[in-house]
């Protein structure tokens, strides 16, 4: 049942007649996140310009049982801010806010709607780091990251966003208003529900403030690249590295469709005659950062590398990651619909898990690039594909079930970073066995009885 | 309405379906930046463009005035690591509106059947017109009107129109530029110039001094008196037949075999020149002599950094400082960001001040600041905050249409601020190189020979 006018008013009433959308020409863009061959028509879209008017929203959900699906930068790869039928899309783009840096705890607070980047930025201006650096993250939100528990090229030794997060505030699907967290580097006073909210996926809750950690900036970085014949070499140079007690900032690999791609784009003199390529980073005191260059590079040597380059300064190593960055979207120049993975596995068994996606590739005849934060045994095999091909996309389907129960079968996981959403929906409950869907169930239902919030995501 | 009269239902799919909506464009655009609404994006507007091609959508009213509330700037391609061709999605998205007739009135019928349909179709008649606006400014009667108060009577839109309008050059391209310009010593490319029709009305000068530093840089050149617009106006405004009538004419007149390089100096045509295989790909007589044409048509700052710029000798000239504003259709549209100051280094006596945002629309986009003059009062402030930043005595830019907007943009605010081609300031560092060389081999007071 579509939104009746009645309920725009009384949302307008709320936010101001400006930031509620409801024309078919203003809904037609908001019915779609970044994940391929999803689409569904929202009832109408509100952006709330302040936290207070979250509570009454949420409300009158509740009262008319009109479901809410939260949106940041709708960058999403599961389907996460993709529009329930008929629902109220509440937009947090115009609550941009950066509320306070404080120097002395080393803290952000900000509003949900923030940029990645512009807290990159806003940190860096401080001398500050803030680490967390999804390839969305010129135009993906705070609010998102925290939703999707997000990750990065750095997340091998800085971690994900959950790691960063300090505190919010979130609103529960009530209206009511609650704050997790502090300033404190310790804290036990109760369960830790702030980690509950983090990788909610737009469930439970509504985040409206974060409160991010920053570190010091690292003295120096060096970046480096280095090229393989086969793309189990680069695996194995990876496993080697990590067991050398090395931890890079960055270990990141692309195979050679991927590295065409990249360079078709970037146009930054990417070695284009090999199979896979590492981006590796490493950062800190310089007499560290010498060294585990040094290390790095004899390693990829070992392994038979066919080069090793090293950028000349930050501002190379910069376009070097900033091309690595467009890796998914440059995918795209090869066929009209990509889907990519987010299959994970421990990162002994990466060569392994590598051999196999390209194994079944070739059982199902299809097309694949891969990338992938390889230090985080993250990888993104990615199909190259055409919606409309109806037999080509039922290929798709079999591969991804191969693929993840193999990922399952070698102690990995079906999703690192982008969410379960509804893409990766149906292989929850495999996954994650019948105790931890009971009480991720029971959880929700208490949280969210009527089921306003993202309903159909996840789980049902 | 039937498909056969779609340009969006008729665009192959494939570039409908390119973007695949991973929101990387978003904060590069202009408008989205501004608005924060999606259906400002280019993403917005792709989803809309993919949504009347599914036949989920007609050209509505809505529709047709989100396409003219883009400015065309591209800024979207340069940020899409996917490789989606907006200029075509664009371009067919416009001639959409235009066919639907959505936004059919009278008053805008008239104005485009004006000036798309007769008065860009023929130099004669545009030369003509000029020639007017020339009358009307050298008597004295803008002053005067001016002066009187009595503009303050017309409705806001056209009173800023009327002090927008340019300062027409008292000669046309075809006065200071002889039909054949031999090179200056030894000819190593034959080159033919075209002059555009807003930079031969209003900067007829940057014309000249682009013929002159060709010829100074081995070209022989020839400049026809008589030319055709290059269409980008009629295919940015949605008619695309026109544009392709107009394109027809110039490659009879300039055959791409019979030069080296076909040269524009104006960004906004020369993005459009380059894609006349594109604009003529389903017309089996011209197809091929298209594809050729686009081959052979270069930017001036592109040309001249392929065949390598002649540095004029340093003079004791005093030092300028300029800033460059990249014109969307140069940076954007044909990728040229390193020759314009490369061709700036070269002068000497120059010092190069790079500013903020220098690849942001000015607001300009061809006529937008007509049609939409807030959002281009908008952009124009943002990029003369950054100008001013810079402390620069010059602002260098390759488009007739930023030049005319950040110009307008500094007189109304008292901004002490020259505007010119790079082109210009290559030609006048040469002047300056050939006086102080006539003056070195002059006799001096009392030197007999
Ligand atoms: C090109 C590209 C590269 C990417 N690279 C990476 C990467 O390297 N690592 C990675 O982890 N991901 C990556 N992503 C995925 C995506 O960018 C992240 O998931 C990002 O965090 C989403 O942010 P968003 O603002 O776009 O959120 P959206 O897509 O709008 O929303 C994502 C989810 O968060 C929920 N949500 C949003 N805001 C709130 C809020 N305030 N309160 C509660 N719930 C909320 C939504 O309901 C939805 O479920 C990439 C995506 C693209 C397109
Ligand atoms: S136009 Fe390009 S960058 Fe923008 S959303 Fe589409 S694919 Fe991504
Ligand atoms: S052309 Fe410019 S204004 Fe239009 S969608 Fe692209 S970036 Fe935005």
């Amino acid at each position: 049942m579509p939104v009746k006018p009645e309920i725009h008013k009384r949302l307008a009433a709320i936010v101001g007649k400006d930031h509620v959308l409801t024309s078919a020409e203003d809904l037609i863009p908001y019915s779609f996140d970044g994940t391929a061959a999803l689409t569904q028509m929202p009832g109408c879209v509100v952006f709330t310009t302040d936290a207070a008017q979250i509570p009454q929203i949420l409300r009158l959900a509740n009262e008319t049982g009109i479901a809410v699906v939260t949106r940041g930068s709708g960058t999403g790869l599961s389907g996460g801010s993709l529009p329930t039928p008929d629902c109220i899309v509440l937009c947090t783009a115009r609550m941009d806010r950066i509320l306070e840096l404080d120097r002395a705890n080393l803290t952000l607070l900000c509003e949900p709607g923030v940029t990645t980047l512009a807290i990159a930025d806003a940190a860096t201006e401080a001398g500050l780091f803030y680490p967390p650096d999804p390839g969305s993250m010129k135009i993906s939100t705070i609010g998102g990251n925290v939703a999707e528990n997000s990750g990065g090229l750095r997340g091998l030794k800085y971690g994900v966003t959950r790691n960063y997060v300090m505190g919010m505030e979130v609103v529960l699907p009530d209206g009511q208003v609650m704050w997790l967290g502090n300033k404190c580097v310790k804290d036990v006073a109760g369960y830790s529900l702030k980690d509950l909210f983090i990788g909610s996926e737009g469930t439970l809750g509504l985040i409206t403030k974060v409160l991010l950690r920053l570190i010091p900036r690292p003295a120096t970085k060096k970046t480096m690249v280095a090229t393989f014949g086969r793309m189990d070499q680069a695996a194995e140079a990876v496993s080697a590295i990590i067991s050398a007690h090395i931890i890079p900032c960055t270990l990141e690999f692309l195979d050679r469709t991927t590295i065409h791609c990249v360079e078709d784009y970037a146009k930054i003199g990417l070695p284009l005659d090999c199979e896979a390529l590492l981006l590796m980073e490493t950062d800190g005191h310089p007499a560290v950062v010498a060294e585990e260059a040094a290390q790095m590079e004899k390693i990829c040597r070992d392994q038979g590398c066919l080069e090793v380059r090293v950028a000349k300064d930050d501002a190379e190593g910069n376009r070097l990651a900033g091309a690595r960055r467009s890796a998914f979207s440059a995918l795209a120049r090869m066929a009209p619909t990509t889907i990519l993975e987010d299959a994970t596995v421990p990162r002994s068994e990466l060569a392994r898990m590598i051999r196999f996606v390209e194994g079944v590739a070739v059982k199902y005849n299809l097309r694949i690039g891969t990338f992938g934060h390889m230090g985080d045994g993250n990888l993104h095999p990615t199909f190259l594909t055409d919606e409309r091909n109806t037999d080509e996309m039922h290929r798709v389907e079999q591969a991804f079930h191969e693929i993840f129960d193999e990922a399952i079968r070698l102690g990995g996981t079906i999703t690192g970073e982008h969410g379960v959403g509804l893409a990766k929906k149906g292989f929850l409950p495999k996954f994650a066995g019948d105790a931890q869907m009971r009480v991720m169930r029971e959880l929700r239902k208490a949280l969210d009885p009527k089921g306003i919030l993202n309903p159909g995501k996840i789980f049902d | 309405m039937s498909p056969v009269n779609s340009p969006l239902k008729n665009l192959d799919y494939s570039v409908v379906q390119q973007c695949m909506h991973c929101g990387l464009c978003l904060p590069t655009c202009p408008t989205y930046d501004t608005t924060q609404l999606e259906r400002n994006s280019p993403r917005g507007r792709i989803s809309l463009m993919r949504a009347i091609a599914d036949g989920k959508l007609e050209a509505t009213r809505t529709f047709a005035e989100e396409m003219y509330y883009c400015l065309g700037c591209l800024a979207c391609m340069t940020a899409c690591p996917a490789g989606v061709n907006y200029a075509e999605l664009f371009e067919n998205a416009r001639a959409e509106a235009e066919q639907s007739g959505v936004l059919d009135s009278p008053f805008r019928r008239a104005l485009r059947g004006f000036t798309l349909n007769w008065l860009f179709m023929d130099l004669g008649r545009l030369q003509w017109l000029g020639a007017a606006i020339r009358f009307y400014q050298t008597l004295g009667l803008q002053r005067l009107l001016r002066w009187s108060g009595l503009l303050n009577l017309l409705p806001r839109r056209l009173r800023d129109l009327e002090s927008m309008t340019p300062t027409v050059q008292p000669h046309f391209s075809a006065d200071l530029i002889a039909p054949n310009t031999p090179a200056l010593r030894g000819g190593r490319y034959r080159v033919a110039m075209l002059t555009g029709c807003a930079q031969d009305l209003i900067f007829s000068d940057v014309n000249r001094d682009t013929v002159e530093v060709l010829a100074r840089n081995g070209c022989d050149v020839v400049t026809p008196p008589e030319q055709h617009c290059c269409g980008s106006l009629h295919a940015h405004n949605g008619e695309l037949d026109l544009a392709r009538r107009l394109a027809r004419k110039q490659i009879d007149q300039f055959p791409p075999d019979a030069f080296d390089a076909i040269i524009s100096n104006a960004a906004g045509c020369g993005s459009h020149l380059k894609h006349y295989a594109t604009l003529l790909e389903h017309d089996p007589l011209y197809r091929d002599r298209a594809v050729q044409w686009d081959r052979k048509l270069k930017d001036i700052h592109e040309w001249l950094a392929e065949i390598g710029i002649d540095a004029p000798a340093r003079t004791n000239a005093p030092e300028q400082t300029v800033a460059y504003h990249e014109a969307c259709h140069l940076c954007h549209g044909q990728k040229i960001t390193a020759q314009p100051r490369q061709l700036l280094s070269a002068i000497p006596n120059l010092k190069l001040k790079e500013m903020a945002e220098s690849n942001w629309c000015c607001g300009s986009a061809g006529i937008y600041n007509l049609i939409q003059p807030e959002m281009a009062d908008e952009l124009l402030d943002r990029k003369l905050k950054h100008v001013r930043a810079t402390q620069a005595e010059t602002l260098a830019t390759g488009n007739p249409g930023c030049m005319l907007q950040i110009q307008n943009g500094a007189r109304r605010e008292n901004l002490n601020l020259r505007v010119a081609h790079p082109v210009t300031l290559l030609a006048e560092a040469y002047r300056r190189e050939a006086t102080a060389n006539t003056n070195a081999t002059a006799p001096k007071p009392g030197e007999t020979r």
